[in-house]
């Protein structure tokens, strides 16, 4: 009935709200909450991996300097707080307390905290607690621990199968049975470590019967319903607030025994408390990430078309389950296995098993990576197998642009989808069809270079309530937003998604601007502090933000747009129909010389003496948004790389990539997204593992052992897109956040495996170390003298 | 037992009793409340909290801060001059440089250093000098992006350097 | 965070800092400091004691004598060796390699005295220090003593220096005439620290033949060393591309190789030979200018 939203800003280069602050050290982050009187925590943490905790002396910490409190997990346990949440239906949830209470159950499992009145002496005094251990035998790989026999990491679930989880469709007896191909890899997804670069860290006050905590925290309103229910504290009376966060990748999307812990504290000792984890703890105690193992039979024609996709996988959950790793090894992976390719005939099952390793969660992409890299080595290797181009071989299995809306045989559906241009694009862009030249150059030079290719569909706008309740998700998986006008004309949007990185200021203030009339700059967006938010916020993960968080915003909008034009129609007297917002004005179409600021309506809306009849006063709106479907981002990408002959180090000397997110908001801001995602999937692919002994001692465990990319292990990139929009929501959008990370990894990895394939290699595991790969070429040197 | 020790810190000379065995960077954020220095790892690293000293990039959590007794400090607080933004800060904004932000400061301030003596450099010379300053939000492509544009902005405008850039 | 306490001194002589270093239980020289802070944050040094020896600003200096020796104190951080200009033009294998160390903060405060004294096994500055035949000069309370490269690096983190000594000149000899030097490193990809580091320098004759041959490893062993099979293999080759080969393949030899994460002690031992192999031909060809 009213004027569309016109996109003057959506879709521009809008630069970043988030900067000023960050480029002059303004921003607050966690770590940086000082406040008066305030005592540090520090951890005493177990070096066994698996041991029954015989007795605890805390007799020497307390009587070190400054020590203001010692507690051990009985302590605590005594005290009421209850296991750190978590629960799903249908699995074997491991009872996780703050503070290990009977046995630790991995090398980091916290054992006593220490609180003492500057951290050094609470780390001193950490350093004098003894505990008397009785080891237990360990299990670190996860096939492993659901063998007969094995050791029982949570002894109360009596077996370390977290869950088994089955997706079927089509023939998948017959498929293989008719195939003229049958191709089978075994594919480790080895496990990462996040790395995001601001360590997690908690501080928390205790005044007047509200507790207010800071934690770098991806999902501050969860935080704020579990601490108030673990703590016995009604929820207005907790107050959570995640400041500056510095990064996540999903290491922060948990409620953390941490936050329960200072929370504690700072109720229990009446003063400020603050816990920063350094960064060798938190390789121990933040969450890992992939870790599956699995292997993957395809089923096809000679002339490259698939039949059929049989995938057995053993997921490692860690020693206690995890807020959505049960959701990543599960729904986020099985079900976009088949990605952008018809597969007639689907067989999967995932098994979760737990270890006495650090807890594994959602890291970028989470499943999603890990699906596509599986299917894409799959598709190499079909290639490889029949002779055939590998882009020839993805196109000729493309769903077609007019098969959309699409069931998948997974039994989702893609609303959209056209996959063949950006194959198109990646190829030219990557100059595919000269690549033999420089293989054979390279060749020359005592080197193998290769290309690969990705082609993915990933899974985002998590997610519908209702699906996620069919997938055995408890929570929905709406978003919040409100936006407040006031009477001066400003205007705040309050979101419940919670940014570290993703630029939501910029991107909601040019949504909000857009369905306003105004421009971003007279927007202010708020986020990340429970007693600002909208009501319940499911938080940012899963570039889940802009698909459902940023539709929020754009609802809103719309409805204080809407009771703009029916003030301004009232005033001007005049059809709502005929009435125009734009550009800080209001007014009738044809009349812009009779306009009224947007500034005088709001304040008319709070005069509230000439409003239309009926109509109740003020001028905002809450929406809280519940998508329809997932969104279905997809792309190629193609990496090319050169490996030493002699060393078999990996260079990689080329990345094009063209992704659709449908459409940008802010192509500055996407292309970071994907920037950053590419690099991590690089990492993946190329650098990045931790690596435990069998009597689970994390052997990386430092960033002197485990490589995080540095500038000059990561190319520049050269990025394209298309668009194609998405039904599922009103602005066409689907997301970007993990898209890059998605693509990247197998791409990568397709390369390396394309440059030693010469050699008769078929495939290496990552991550494609020069060491794997010289020892590679040496066996198949080996092979071909004999 | 705590040493008097006397730091120029963004320009202001500052003295102040410190335990020896308190790093530079401890000093800066909880002594000076100069939080915008962080720190990303507990291994010299990271980068996330380099700081120029006497003009050179350094790792402040590498550093005693009785090591600085008389030595000139700038953090990321010390780029801009009277409002003014440092080139390298504009160019970080604008090239799209950062996300999260919390190795901006360390990224920035090796930058300046980098470029005080090497005013043009290429993109290569430019991973390299960045390799001591990880970041897991950006791929670094927009982060070279930004040092070259600095380069040229400094170079167009011939910026006034901090002391602490010329001295040595 | 360093939670064990220590006391801290900053003497402008190098006697009195000799003299602090005799009253401490278990006192240690700090420089650059980027040695042993990193084991002092991980609580695997605790010095009762720290010497700094920062304030004495003759150890800093980089200066050629008459003889051509040139002399590179102890203080000079690996950014100003990388950045020198004499080092640059006589002994392009020590700038390469202080370019190499670390990253560039690494760089502006890690000093080669620190870093030699050090002896960590995948340190850079050894090997250059082997290869060139430089002497440290080391002050104690006995006063002065010139240790000869190839006796000062005993183990891990240990060399000839005595408890109370400080290395305070690293003394380059005066390279011949057609010479060339070249450090190349294949670098752990997370501390950046040398898996394998290989210095070579090479003075051939007239005619192009190799006339001497020096080839200082590091990060292989235990203890850096000297690759003598190596050396004489390619001494009086004409320094083709066979000699240096099959000589290079020699580099490792008689060496127990170590093993880590990122390389076995196979994996290394091959480094070594090419690695070798290629800081050879480089400075042959830097020989023949």
């Amino acid at each position: 009935m009213t004027a569309a939203t016109t996109t003057t800003y959506i879709g521009a280069r809008v630069p970043r709200k988030e900067d000023p602050r960050l480029i002059t050290g303004d921003g607050l982050f966690t770590d940086d909450v000082t406040l008066p009187g305030m005592v540090y925590v520090s951890l005493v943490r177990s070096p066994h991996a698996h041991a029954r905790i015989r007795r605890i002396d805390t007799a020497a910490a307390k009587k070190e300097p400054g020590v203001v409190a010692v507690l051990t997990g009985k302590d605590l346990e005594a005290t009421g707080v209850l296991p750190v949440f978590i629960s799903v239906p249908k699995q074997s949830t491991s009872k996780h307390m703050p503070i290990a209470t009977d046995k630790v159950r991995y090398a980091g499992d916290a054992v006593a905290a220490v609180v003492a009145e500057t951290r050094d002496a609470a780390k001193r005094a950490a350093d004098a607690v003894t505990v008397d251990y009785e080891p237990l035998p360990v299990v670190v790989d996860a096939t492993k621990a659901l063998e007969p026999g094995a050791p029982i990491v949570n002894e109360e679930l009596g077996t370390n199968l977290v869950f088994t989880y089955p997706v079927k469709g089509g023939d998948i007896d017959k498929a293989f049975r008719d195939a003229e191909v049958k191709v089978a890899l075994h594919i480790v997804n080895q496990r990462l470590i996040p790395n995001a670069m601001e360590p997690r860290a908690v501080a928390a006050k205790f005044e007047a019967g509200e507790l207010t905590l800071w934690s770098t925290t991806q999902i501050p309103h969860f935080v704020q319903l579990i601490v108030s229910l673990n703590l016995g504290l009604s929820q207005n009376k907790v107050r959570v607030i995640a400041p500056e966060v510095g990064g996540g990748f999903g290491s922060k999307l948990q409620v953390y025994a941490e936050e329960l812990l200072v929370g504690h504290l700072a109720k229990t000792l009446g003063r400020p408390v603050k816990w920063t984890e350094e960064r060798r703890e938190g390789y121990l105690a933040t969450v890992h990430g992939r870790d599956l193992v699995g292997d993957i039979e395809l089923a096809a024609e000679r002339d490259g078309t698939i039949l059929g996709v049989r995938i057995r996988t053993v997921a490692n959950m860690g020693a206690y389950l995890q807020a959505f790793a049960p959701v990543s090894a599960t729904i986020l992976h099985a079900f976009i296995i088949p990605g952008p390719y018809i597969i007639p005939a689907f067989d999967i099952e995932v098994r979760g098993a737990y270890t006495n390793t650090t807890p594994v969660d959602a890291y970028r992409g989470a499943g999603r990576p890990e699906a596509i890299y599986v299917m894409e080595r799959a598709i190499d290797r079909l290639a490889d197998e029949i002779g055939m181009d590998p882009a020839e071989v993805r196109r000729k299995n493309f769903i077609p642009p007019d098969a959309f809306p699409f069931n998948t045989i997974s039994g989702i559906t893609y609303d959209s989808g056209d996959y063949a241009p950006a194959l198109d694009r990646a190829l030219a862009m990557s100059d595919y069809k000269g690549f033999e030249k420089r293989r054979a150059a390279a060749k020359a030079r005592g080197n193998y270079r290769g290309i690969g290719i990705s082609s993915y569909v990933e899974i985002c706008g998590l997610a519908p309530s209702k699906a996620n309740s069919a997938l055995g998700v408890g929570w929905g998986g709406y978003e919040s937003a409100r936006i407040r006008v006031h009477p001066t004309g400003a205007v705040q949007v309050f979101t419940g998604t919670s940014p570290h990185g993703q630029s939501h200021e910029t991107s909601w203030s040019q949504i909000a601007a857009d369905a306003l009339g105004i421009s971003p700059n007279d927007i202010e967006v708020r986020h990340g502090d429970t007693f600002e938010s909208p009501g319940m916020g499911v938080g940012t993960f899963g570039s889940r933000s802009l698909p459902v968080g940023g539709i929020a915003v754009h609802k809103a909008a719309e409805k204080v747009r809407e009771k703009v034009i029916q003030i301004a129609a009232h005033l001007l007297e005049a059809s709502p129909e005929d009435v125009v917002v734009q550009g800080g004005k209001v007014f009738v179409k044809g009349v812009p010389d009779k306009a009224k600021n947007f500034s005088d309506i709001s304040m008319a809306a709070y005069l509230a003496n000439n409003l239309p009849e009926g109509m109740e006063p003020g001028l905002e709106a809450t929406v809280y948004y519940d998508p329809p479907n997932f969104t279905f981002p997809f792309g190629t990408h193609i990496a090319e790389v050169e490996i030493d002959g002699e060393t078999g180090a990996v260079e990689l000397v080329r990345y094009s990539a063209c992704d659709d997110c449908g459409r940008q908001i802010n192509p500055m801001i996407v292309e970071g997204q994907l920037h950053g995602g590419i690099a991590q999937g690089i990492g993946q692919a190329l650098y990045e593992t931790a690596v435990y002994d069998e009597n689970g001692q994390l052997l990386s465990g430092s960033m002197m052992e485990y490589h995080v990319p540095t500038a000059e292990d990561i190319p520049a990139f050269q990025l394209d897109h298309t668009v194609t929009l998405t039904k599922t929501n009103p602005l066409g959008v689907k997301g970007v956040g993990e898209a890059g990370t998605i693509g990247s990894t197998p791409a990568v990895a397709n390369a390396v495996i394309d440059a030693l394939s010469p050699l008769g290699i078929k495939h290496l595991d990552m991550p494609l170390t020069p060491e794997k790969i010289w020892r590679a070429i040496q066996k198949a040197d080996g092979e071909r003298k004999r | 037992m705590p040493q008097s020790i006397t730091v120029t810190v963004n320009g202001t000379k500052q003295t102040k009793d410190v335990e020896p065995t308190h790093l530079l960077v401890e000093l800066l954020r909880e002594t000076l409340g100069l939080t915008g220095t962080h720190v990303g790892c507990d291994t010299s690293q990271c980068g996330a909290c380099t700081v120029l000293v006497d003009g050179r990039a350094t790792k402040s959590c590498t550093i005693l801060a009785v090591q600085t007794d008389g030595a000139e400090v700038v953090t990321v607080e010390g780029l801009a001059r009277n409002g003014e933004l440092h080139p390298i800060q504009r160019a970080f904004a604008q090239e799209h440089a950062l996300q999260c932000g919390f190795c901006t400061p360390g990224l920035m301030i090796t930058a300046v250093d980098f470029l005080a003596r090497n005013p043009s450099p290429s993109d290569t010379e430019i991973r390299h000098a960045i390799e001591g300053n990880l970041c897991r939000c950006t791929g670094y492509h927009n982060i070279v992006n930004a040092i070259r544009s600095a380069a040229g902005m400094m170079a167009a405008t011939a910026q006034p350097k901090l002391a602490a850039e010329v001295k040595r | 965070m360093i939670t064990h306490p220590f006391t801290y001194q900053a003497p402008s002589t190098i006697e009195e800092a000799v003299q602090a270093l005799g009253r401490g239980r278990d006192a240690k020289v700090i420089a650059g400091g980027h040695s042993l802070l990193p084991l002092m944050k991980l609580g695997l040094a605790q010095p009762d004691t720290l010497v700094d020896i920062r304030k004495i600003a003759s150890l800093r200096d980089i200066r050629t004598e008459a003889d051509g020796t040139i002399v590179v104190g102890a203080l000079a951080t690996h950014r100003s060796i990388a950045e020198d200009r004499t080092i640059g033009a006589k002994l392009a294998a020590l700038a390469e390699t202080a370019a190499a160390v670390g990253d560039l903060q690494v760089r502006s405060r890690g000093t080669i005295g620190g870093s030699l004294a050090h002896a960590d096994p995948a340190a850079d500055e050894p090997a250059p220090t082997l290869a060139f035949d430089a002497i440290i000069r080391a002050i104690g309370s006995k006063g002065k003593r010139d240790i000869p490269a190839r006796e000062f690096f005993k183990a891990a983190f240990e060399t000839a220096l005595g408890p109370n000594e400080i290395a305070a000149e690293i003394r380059f000899p005066a390279q011949p005439g057609r010479t060339g030097s070249a450090y190349l490193k294949f670098p752990h990809p997370a501390s950046r620290f040398a898996v394998v580091g290989v210095a070579a320098v090479v003075t051939t004759k007239p005619d192009g033949t190799i006339e001497r041959a020096a080839i200082g490893v590091t990060g292989a062993a235990e203890a850096p060393f000297r690759a003598t099979a190596a050396e004489r293999a390619i001494t009086g080759t004409k320094g083709d591309a066979k000699a240096i080969a099959s000589a290079a393949a020699k580099a490792a030899d008689g060496v127990t190789t170590l093993a880590d994460l990122v390389a076995t002690a196979d994996y290394r031992r091959h480094l070594v030979t090419v690695y070798a192999k290629r800081a050879l031909e480089r400075a042959i060809e830097r020989a023949r200018g």
